[in-house]
C-alpha cells in the first residue's frame, strides 16, 4: 500500500509528525513502513519564471534567448531550444546548481556562445507524463498557464515548484500483513494513525444531490451466487462529461502510485484507495437490456479485459454480465466491451463485494492480480459498498462530470451478524504478561472504532480478524507498545532439554568424518527419475518407487529420492566440473521410501564420496574403518559385493556389523561414472543411520595395559589366489591356542618363486600371555597350530 | 725420573688438547694412560726408586694420571658438543617451509550456524526435535489454524503427493509444534530445524528447498513478556551481548498475538545503511503467542496452559553470519566453499 501522507492529514493531521517518527510508530504499532520518499527531494531549486523577453539565438535557427523573471529583481538570460512559449508565460526554470528527478544536475553555461544561467524545462523532465498533465504541452516546456488549477494557486516568478505540483508530499510504502485488508486504504491507515499517535479521526460522511429520477427504473440487478457475491451495490450517474480530472485528484493518484486516467475512472481509483473498496464504472449504453447478473461464466465464454487481451473463462469465475455476455471479471477486471471512453454517457458505479478465495483463483488463473483483485481476496468489509458508491457519486457532483440519478441499488445475497467478544482483561493480562487497567484495554479499543456494551465487544465490521480474546489482546499490545511489554524468562517446572544419545550419536558421526578429511554437503532431496537409470538401478528394484510430486519446478526436482548416491554423485561432478583436484565429501541426509498411507519412511543414510589425491580403494576403505571405529562400532567386517550396479563389481563391499549390514561401499562403476561426464576413479559410501546406531557399541571397559613382553612371529604362506585376506586372517585368529593378541597383515607378493595363479600373503603375528613372559617354546605351540590349521583349512603352506 | 713425568704430562696434554675427533682421544689415553702406556712405562721403574723418592714420584705419578684422565674427559665433552653442534648445523631447516597438513573437513556452514543455534536452547533447557517431511496438509495447514482457500495452500505455492491436496512436502517446521503437542507430555520446550519446500524458482534468494528452525513452549501461565525474554536472550547470545531488539506486531495464522523481533543494526546502530537497506533494524524472526485455537485442537487445555512459538530461516541467518552473497552457494557445495568456513 503507497500512501500519500498529504491525503493522510485530511484525516488526521500529523503535519508535525517527521517521517522519520511516523515511520517508527507506525511501524511499532503494526502498519510496518518500508520506505518514506519525498518527491521534493529530487527537485531542488526549481522555480517559476515568467518570460519577459524572447529572441533568436544568433548562431542556430532553432534556439531561443530568453529574459525570465524569477523573482530575483534581475531577470535570468535562458536559452531554450523549446518552441511553444510566448512572452508572458510562466515556465519552470531550473536555476544555476538545480537538481531534477533520476539524478540530473542543472548548472548555467553557455550554448553555442550565448550564456544560459540555467534551464526551462518540461514537465517530463519533472518526472511526470502526460497523464499527470493531460491539458499541457507534451514535447516543450511546461506552460503553466496551460492549467487552471495549477494557475488557481496564483504562481509568481520565484515561487518553488514542488509546492504547486504535488511533489511537497511524503510517500509511505506500507508492507500490510494479509490479515487487514482494511488498511489497503487511507481511512484504514488514518485509522491506525489516530490510534498510533492519538490525533482525533476526522472522518467524512458523503453527500449527494441527486438530480431525480430512479435508478430502479434504469437498471436491474440479479446475484446468482450469494457466496461468491455476498452483496452488490450500485448507482448510476448521467448526463456525463469525460475530462481530465482536477489537478489535486491526479496528485493524490500519482502520490498513491495509481496512473491518472480521466475524471470517472479516475473517481473509482479515488474512491478504493480512500475507502478500500475497489469500484468499477461500466458504460451503461453497452450493458444490453439494462440488466446486471452476478454470476459464474458459462463454459466457453471469452472476454476481452481492459488491457485488450481475450480471456478465456471457465465455470469457477465469477463475472457481472448483461443480459448475453459477460461486462467485467467479478472483482478483477472490467471488459472492454464496457469501457469507459471519451462518449460515455451514462455510467453504472458497482460498488461490490466478492468471495476472496474466489477473485484470487480467478485472477491468479488468468494471470492478472489487479489493485482491486489484491484487496478482494483478502476479504474486505460488506459494510463499505454503500460508503464507497456515496462518496464516488458525491466526487461526481463535485467535479462536475455528470448528475446523479436518485437511488441506491443495494442488494445483499447474505447477512454477516457483527463479531461479539467478552473483554476479559485479567485473561489479556495473563497472556500478555502485564498488568494494564481494563481503563487503558477500552480506550485503545474505543480509538480502533470497536463499540463496547458493558463487557461486551462489538467488533467493527471492516475488522474480520478479530474472533477472540487473543486477538483483543493482541489490539492491546499493540497499542499499548510491545516494546513496553516486559521481557521475563520462563518460570514454572524445569524441563530437562538436551540432545537425545541419537542426536549425539549422530553428532558423533559428524566429528569422525571431519577428522578424516570428509567436508560436509547439504543436497535436495528431491531429485529426476533419470537418476535411477544415470546410477545404473535395475529396473525392478523396489528403490525405484519413489514419492512424484505432482507439480513439480521441474523434472530434475520430480521425486523424493529413495538413495542418497545421485544426491552426493551430483556433487562430485559439480567438483569435478570446477576443476577441483579432489574432493572428500559427506552427507547425513534423508531417504524417502513410500508408505502404504501416502506419507513416507524418512531414514537417514551417511553418504561418503571421494575422488582425486591418489585415493583408491584402501584409502576409502581405511577412512570407514576409522570412522567406524572412532564412533564405536564393533565386530566390523566386510564381504565382496558383486552385484550392486552402480559400483566397480571387483571394487565394491558391504559393511557388516556382526551380522547387521551398515552399507555398501566402492568405486563407482565406470559406466556410472561415465553417464556423469567422469573420467576417474570416484568412491562413494551409502550407510545407513539407523543400522549404525543401532550397532554402536557402549562405554568402553578398560583392558590393563601389559605387564609381560610379547613375542612377534612374521609368516608368509603361500595359497591359491582366491583365498581372501579375510580368510587367512580368519583362520589365524580361529588356529592360535589363545595367545595371539593382533595379526597384521604387511605383504602380498605375486612373481617369481610363486607359481601362476598362486600368491604369497605375509603376516605379523603377535604373541602374548597375560601373566607371565611367554617362552619361545610357548609361542612355538601357538604357532604349530595356526600352520597346521592353514594348512588343512586352506591349502595354505608355509613359505 | 721426573723429569720423564713431567714430559709425559707436557706431551700428552698437548695432544690431547690439540685432538680434534673422540677416536684420537681414545687413542691418546691408550698411547700414556694404558697397560702398555707411556706413564705405566715409567710407574713400572719406580722399584729402582730409593724409599725417599718413591713417594715423591709415586704422588706426581698420581697427579700426572688424574690430570690426564680429567683433560681427556673434559676434552671428550668438549668434542662431544661440537660434533653435535656440526650434526645440528647440517640438520637446520627452513621453518618458512610449510607444514605437513592432516586435512580436516568441515561442517557445512548453514549447520554451524544450526549447532549454535541449538547449544543456545539446550542450555535454557530445550530439547531438538525432528519429525517428517512429508507431512499432511491437515498438520502444514489445518491444525495450524491455515483455513482452506488460504493462498499457502495453492498449488502454485505447495508442493503436493495427492491430486486431494492431502499430502504434501512441508512449507514450514510449524507442524512440528503440532505433533510435539499431540505426542509430548506438558510442559514442552522444543527446538525443530528442518527442511522445508516451497515452490520458488532458485535464485541468489530463493531456493526450493531450505530450513526453518522452530521453537516453543508451552507451560502453565507462559506470557508474551516470557516469549520477549527468552528470545531477547537468544539473540544476547546469538548476536552478542548488548544487542538491541524491538517486537513488531505481524501476522501469522497460528499465533496471537504475533509479532516479528528485529535487531538494531551493528553496523550503524540503528541509524541505517547499506547492510540493513536503510532501515536501522534486521528483521531475524517470526513468533506469537500459540493460537488458543491451535492449543485447543491438540487436546490442550487452553484456559489452563499457554505457551509461544518462533520461527526462523536459516539461510538467511547463515548468509548473514558468513556474509554469503547468493543462497545458490548453499546448495552448490563446492569445495572452495565449504573449506572457507
Amino acid at each position: 500500500m503507497i500512501l500519500s501522507r498529504n491525503w493522510l492529514n485530511e484525516f488526521v493531521d500529523l503535519h508535525d509528525i517527521s517521517d522519520k517518527e511516523f515511520n517508527d510508530e507506525m511501524t511499532l504499532s503494526g502498519s510496518k513502513v518500508e520506505t518514506i520518499e519525498r518527491p521534493c527531494n529530487e527537485i531542488k531549486n526549481v522555480v517559476v519564471g515568467k518570460i519577459l523577453e524572447m529572441v533568436r539565438h544568433e548562431n542556430s535557427d532553432h534556439m531561443w534567448v530568453c529574459q525570465i523573471d524569477v523573482g530575483q529583481g534581475k531577470p535570468l538570460q535562458i536559452v531554450t531550444g523549446a518552441q511553444n512559449q510566448k512572452v508572458g508565460d510562466l515556465v519552470v526554470v531550473c536555476l544555476d546548481n538545480s537538481d531534477l528527478p533520476g539524478g540530473k544536475h542543472i548548472s548555467a553555461g553557455a550554448l553555442r556562445g550565448v550564456e544560459s544561467l540555467g534551464m526551462c524545462c518540461s514537465y517530463k523532465e519533472l518526472g511526470m507524463t502526460e497523464h499527470d498533465w493531460p491539458l499541457s504541452f507534451e514535447d516543450g516546456l511546461f506552460v503553466l498557464q496551460s492549467d487552471p488549477d495549477i494557475m488557481a494557486m496564483n504562481p509568481q516568478p520565484g515561487d518553488d515548484i514542488n509546492k504547486l505540483i504535488g511533489t511537497n508530499d511524503s510517500i509511505v510504502e506500507f508492507e500490510i500483513t494479509p490479515n487487514r485488508p482494511d488498511c489497503l486504504s487511507v481511512i484504514g491507515l488514518a485509522r491506525e494513525a489516530s490510534a498510533t499517535f492519538s490525533r482525533p479521526l476526522k472522518l467524512h460522511t458523503p453527500k449527494v444531490k441527486g438530480c431525480g429520477g430512479s435508478i430502479a427504473d434504469l437498471v436491474d440487478i440479479e446475484i446468482e451466487d450469494g457466496e461468491l457475491c455476498p452483496r452488490y451495490t450500485a448507482r448510476m450517474v448521467k448526463n456525463v462529461k469525460i475530462a481530465p480530472s482536477p489537478a489535486w485528484m491526479r496528485e493524490r493518484l500519482r502520490n498513491s502510485g495509481v496512473r491518472p486516467i480521466n475524471n470517472i475512472v479516475d473517481i473509482t481509483n479515488y474512491v478504493m484507495l480512500e475507502y478500500g473498496q475497489p469500484m468499477h464504472a461500466f458504460d451503461f449504453s453497452c450493458v444490453e437490456g439494462g440488466k446486471i447478473i452476478v454470476r459464474t461464466a458459462r463454459e466457453g465464454e471469452v472476454i476481452q479485459t481492459l488491457d485488450g487481451n481475450d480471456r478465456k473463462l471457465t465455470p469457477n469465475m465469477l463475472c457481472i454480465c448483461d443480459e448475453s455476455k459477460p461486462v467485467c471479471v467479478a472483482g478483477v477486471m472490467g471488459g472492454a466491451n464496457s469501457e469507459i471512453v471519451g462518449d460515455t454517457a451514462m455510467v453504472l458505479f458497482e460498488s461490490a463485494n466478492f468471495n476472496g478465495v474466489s477473485v484470487r483463483r480467478t485472477a491468479s488463473a488468468l494471470g492478472m492480480r489487479t489493485d482491486a483483485s489484491s484487496r478482494y481476496e483478502k476479504g474486505l468489509d460488506m459494510m463499505n459498498t454503500i460508503k464507497a458508491v456515496e462518496r464516488a457519486c458525491e466526487l461526481v457532483e463535485e467535479l462536475g462530470c455528470g448528475e446523479v440519478v436518485d437511488g441506491v441499488m443495494d442488494v445483499i445475497a447474505k447477512e454477516k451478524a457483527p463479531t461479539v467478544v467478552k473483554l476479559e482483561p485479567e485473561k489479556i493480562n495473563r497472556l500478555l504478561g502485564t498488568e494494564l487497567p481494563e481503563s487503558l484495554m477500552r480506550e485503545i479499543l474505543l480509538s480502533l472504532g470497536f463499540t463496547l456494551d458493558g463487557d461486551d465487544i462489538y467488533v467493527p465490521s471492516w475488522r474480520g480478524d478479530v474472533e477472540h480474546y487473543s486477538d483483543i489482546a493482541e489490539e492491546v499490545a499493540r497499542f499499548y507498545g510491545y516494546n513496553k511489554i516486559p521481557n521475563t524468562l520462563m518460570r514454572g517446572e524445569t524441563t530437562r532439554g538436551g540432545f537425545t544419545e541419537t542426536q549425539e550419536f549422530e553428532r558423533s558421526v559428524g566429528s569422525a568424518v571431519r577428522a578424516l578429511g570428509y567436508d560436509e554437503i547439504i543436497t535436495y532431496s528431491f531429485i529426476s527419475p533419470t537418476y535411477y537409470d544415470k546410477i545404473r538401478m535395475p529396473e525392478d528394484s523396489p528403490l525405484r518407487k519413489s514419492l512424484k510430486i505432482l507439480n513439480p519446478l521441474g523434472e530434475d526436482t520430480s521425486i523424493m529420492r529413495t538413495t542418497i548416491l545421485p544426491s552426493m554423485l551430483e556433487i562430485i561432478t559439480r567438483n569435478y566440473n570446477f576443476r577441483n583436484k579432489s574432493a572428500r565429501l559427506y552427507e547425513l541426509g534423508k531417504i524417502y521410501l513410500p508408505r502404504p498411507d501416502g506419507l513416507a519412511d524418512e531414514p537417514k543414510f551417511l553418504s561418503l564420496g571421494a575422488y582425486g589425491d591418489g585415493i583408491d580403494f584402501f584409502g576409502f576403505k581405511g577412512s570407514i574403518e576409522a570412522m567406524l571405529r572412532e564412533v564405536r562400532i564393533c565386530d566390523v567386517k566386510f564381504a565382496a559385493c558383486t552385484d550392486n550396479a552402480s559400483y566397480h563389481p571387483g571394487r565394491c563391499a558391504k559393511i557388516y556389523a556382526g551380522e547387521r549390514e551398515l552399507g555398501v561401499f566402492g568405486q563407482i562403476h565406470p559406466m556410472v561414472a561415465a553417464n556423469y561426464g567422469i573420467d576417474a576413479e570416484i568412491y562413494t559410501a551409502e550407510i545407513a543411520f539407523d543400522a549404525l546406531c543401532a550397532t554402536r557399541g557402549g562405554v568402553p571397559v578398560y583392558q590393563p595395559l601389559p605387564k609381560f613382553p610379547a613375542v612377534t612371529r612374521d609368516i608368509a604362506v603361500v595359497c591359491e589366489e582366491a583365498v581372501t585376506v579375510g580368510d587367512l586372517e580368519a583362520c589365524i585368529r580361529r588356529g592360535a591356542k589363545g595367545l595371539l593378541k593382533n595379526v597384521t597383515l604387511f605383504d602380498i607378493y605375486r612373481g617369481p618363486g610363486i607359481a601362476l595363479g598362486k600368491k604369497s600373503v605375509a603376516f605379523s603375528l603377535v604373541l602374548r600371555a597375560d601373566d607371565r613372559s611367554l617362552t619361545s617354546e610357548e609361542a612355538d605351540e601357538d604357532m604349530k597350530s595356526i600352520l597346521a590349521l592353514l594348512e588343512s583349512e586352506l591349502d595354505a603352506h608355509l613359505r | 725420573m721426573k723429569q720423564q713425568l713431567e714430559a709425559i704430562r707436557k706431551n700428552a696434554l698437548d695432544a690431547i688438547l690439540g685432538a680434534e675427533k673422540s677416536e684420537d682421544l681414545e687413542t691418546l689415553r691408550v698411547q700414556y694412560l694404558g697397560k702398555k702406556g707411556e706413564l705405566t712405562a715409567v710407574l713400572k721403574q719406580m722399584g729402582k726408586l730409593s724409599a725417599e723418592e718413591r713417594p715423591v714420584i709415586g704422588q706426581l705419578a698420581n697427579e700426572v694420571r688424574s690430570k690426564l684422565e680429567a683433560t681427556i674427559e673434559e676434552r671428550g665433552h668438549a668434542l662431544a658438543e661440537k660434533a653435535m653442534e656440526l650434526k645440528m648445523l647440517a640438520e637446520t631447516v627452513d621453518v618458512t617451509i610449510p607444514g605437513t597438513q592432516p586435512k580436516i573437513g568441515k561442517k557445512h556452514p548453514m549447520y554451524q550456524v544450526l549447532d549454535e543455534i541449538k547449544d543456545i536452547f539446550i542450555g535454557m533447557g530445550f530439547e531438538i526435535l525432528e519429525d517428517r517431511e512429508v507431512e499432511l496438509a491437515e498438520y502444514n495447514f489445518t491444525k495450524l489454524n491455515v483455513e482452506e482457500g488460504h493462498p499457502a495452500r495453492e498449488w502454485s505455492d505447495t508442493f503436493y503427493f495427492t491430486e486431494d491436496s492431502s499430502i504434501l512436502l512441508r512449507t514450514q517446521t510449524s507442524p512440528m509444534q503440532i505433533h510435539a503437542m499431540e505426542n509430548k507430555q506438558l510442559p514442552i520446550r522444543i527446538l525443530a530445524p528442518g527442511r522445508v519446500y516451497r515452490k520458488d524458482e532458485v535464485d541468489a534468494t530463493h531456493s526450493p528447498m531450505f530450513h526453518q528452525i522452530e521453537g516453543m513452549a508451552i507451560d502453565k501461565n507462559i506470557t508474551m513478556a516470557d516469549l520477549k525474554g527468552t528470545l531477547n536472550e537468544v539473540v544476547q547470545q546469538l548476536y552478542g551481548e548488548g544487542t538491541v531488539t524491538r517486537f513488531r506486531p505481524h501476522h501469522f495464522p497460528f499465533t496471537e498475538p504475533s509479532c516479528e523481533m528485529d535487531i538494531q543494526c551493528h553496523k550503524c546502530h540503528g541509524k541505517g545503511c547499506p547492510t540493513c537497506k536503510g532501515e536501522g533494524w534486521i528483521e531475524v524472526l517470526g513468533a506469537g503467542m500459540i493460537h488458543p485455537k491451535v492449543l485447543e485442537g491438540c487436546g490442550i487445555d487452553s484456559t489452563v496452559y499457554s505457551g509461544w512459538a518462533f520461527g526462523m530461516g536459516l539461510e538467511r541467518m547463515a548468509l548473514g553470519h558468513f556474509k554469503i552473497s547468493d543462497l545458490r552457494l548453499i546448495f552448490e557445495n563446492d569445495v572452495r566453499f565449504l573449506e572457507q568456513f
